[in-house]
């Protein structure tokens, strides 16, 4: 029989550090759906989800009765829809997005992903619409979420997707103006995109991936800060192998109820996401687990090294524990969605630099930041610049999800609620970026030998 | 299928008598119980196999909570699995 301890402690787990299943999402391929007249294809977008997933929630349900353990979404990712909305005689792609949209309402799911498009290397005259459509199909669905990959380590990054990005992420603020730019809080911009993410804002159905497929993304930064409250002050061979540990029994639980659900809902298992993905409750911090390896607070010198260690130690603990890892998998750093990362930008020790350094140690990028309002596209389209380089060369996924609060200044807080939490504005350079962004092309693919 | 029956709170007479009467109604088997009161704190485990239970789990479940709400306690169910695998290479 099973160790009482063991038994207590899965319960503390749950109970008391927030230990739960991010999402169960489901991404299914919509490339059947394509149709030279749009309202036909939008017809076949909407029949084809709410077909796939009409019992999705309601599975997620189930298995988090039987299992006692809470799971938190359930949702969708669809092919990019540059690739399906392409074939259709149309001048803009809204309407797919609300098609998306009410796909979601019908089944019951809390977001959809996959409004996106890849343009590492060009753009077509779809991937083209699909961009300008964005701002408008944010603010007018409640669910749909997109992304645009304008980087890869093996196509280099497309400079003219770079300014354009700049430019929507701009609008999709002004266009959700009234609710504080929540627009760009469903907008992400990727370099090395994954195809099997199952975390939005940036999930998408990815063309490589079959016709539908299960993917979990796991959670538990309470669980591996508490972990670490036991081994204060001890090296940090100690810190990693504790991180491991707990990242093991997480993913185990992932790896569990990805399969469950595989098999109750007839679709193939995926991928689980070893990800440590913070909420803005209290004890559910990425920044909190960090401080407690002895920083004062979260930015300051040291950062990025508890940072690293995390990450990977999380990798590697959670490894052994599924048969298949995949999507992001590495700890994320969204500012406004971590109650720690919050405290910390408001005391003005977490600086957007300091961010950008923390992200060439982890999964993702710069995510969930405001920034005020008056930041010019060139700005941010900059910013979008810098981070797509550190994938580029390190050869891993970065993205930027900023918010240019409208009508905002440093020191104001941007609203959000519920998981998405509340963002502190922070600074940027006033120095300007604009005449390198009007450049535009390509940055080259980097060189992968000659390393140093 | 066998779950895991946990009882958790402050220390009255009959929890046991009560949280046995109520599975046994519904046909609920009690494979092992294994108990420990510190400083009043009443821990009760349970194995039990729920393979010819007269209701769904999910109800189950709820009645279980239920009856643990009446006496302050809380009663929850949950398939061995999940500790098995968190606990178990």
């Amino acid at each position: 029989m099973l160790n009482n301890t063991d038994i207590l402690s899965t319960i503390h787990m749950i109970d008391q550090e927030h230990l739960d299943v991010r999402t169960i999402t489901m991404g299914v391929s919509l490339l059947d759906c394509c149709d030279p007249d749009p309202k036909a294809a939008c017809r076949k977008i909407y029949d084809k989800i709410a077909a796939s997933a009409q019992n999705l929630v309601r599975t997620g349900e189930d298995i988090e009765a039987e299992f006692g353990i809470p799971i938190v979404n359930k949702r969708i990712s669809v092919t990019p829809m540059a690739l399906v909305a392409g074939a259709s005689d149309c001048p803009d792609y809204v309407p797919f997005a609300k098609a998306m949209d009410e796909a979601a309402r019908a089944v019951g799911v809390n977001f959809i992903g996959g409004f996106s498009a890849l343009v590492q290397k060009g753009m077509t005259a779809a991937d083209r619409k699909l961009i300008a459509s964005i701002p408008e199909a944010l603010a007018v669905t409640g669910m749909v979420c997109a992304s645009v990959n304008v980087g890869s380590t093996r196509a280099g990054i497309n400079m003219d997707a770079v300014g354009l990005m700049g430019e929507t992420v701009k609008a999709a603020a002004e266009r959700t103006a009234d609710r504080g730019g929540f627009g760009c809080a469903k907008l992400v911009v990727f370099c090395n995109a994954v195809e099997d993410n199952p975390f939005m804002a940036g999930a998408f159905h990815g063309v490589g991936e079959a016709e539908r497929v299960i993917n979990v993304g796991v959670s538990g930064p309470g669980v591996v800060h508490h972990a670490l409250k036991k081994v204060r002050g001890q090296p940090f061979d100690v810190v990693a192998e504790t991180v491991k540990k707990t990242a093991f029994q997480v993913t185990r639980m992932g790896q569990l109820v990805a399969r469950e659900a595989s098999a109750r809902l007839g679709v193939p298992f995926g991928i689980v996401d070893l990800s440590l993905a913070p909420t803005p409750a209290v004890g559910d911090s990425v920044a909190r687990i960090l401080e407690e390896m002895g920083l004062e607070t979260c930015g300051t010198h040291g950062t990025t090294a508890a940072l690293a260690l995390l990450n990977d130690a999380v990798k590697k603990g959670g490894v052994m524990a599924s048969s298949s890892v995949g999507g992001l998998s590495g700890a994320f750093i969204p500012v406004s969605e971590d109650e720690g990362m919050i405290a910390a930008a408001q005391s003005g020790v977490l600086t957007l630099d300091k961010l950008e350094a923390m992200t060439c140690v982890c999964s993702v990028g710069l995510d969930m930041i405001a920034v005020p309002g008056d930041t010019p596209a060139s700005t941010v389209a900059a910013i979008i610049a810098d981070e797509a380089a550190i994938g580029m060369i390190n050869q891993k996924t970065t993205a930027v999800r900023i918010i240019p609060a409208p009508g905002k200044k440093v020191g104001e807080t941007v609203e959000f609620g519920g998981l998405l939490g509340s963002a502190p504005v922070m600074p940027v350079h006033p120095e300007s970026a604009e005449a390198f962004i009007a450049r535009g092309g390509r940055i080259p693919a980097p060189m992968n030998s000659l390393k140093n | 299928m066998r779950a895991i029956v946990t009882v958790i709170g402050r220390d009255t007479v009959g929890i046991i008598a009560a949280v046995c009467a109520l599975l046994s109604g519904k046909n609920v088997n009690v494979l092992d119980i294994s108990q420990t009161v510190l400083q009043e704190y009443f821990t009760m485990i349970m194995l039990v196999d729920v393979s010819a239970a007269t209701v769904p789990f999910a109800r189950l479940r709820e009645e279980l909570a239920a009856a643990g709400q009446e006496r302050g306690l809380d009663i929850r169910i949950q398939r061995e699995d999940i500790f098995d695998a968190m606990h178990k290479i």
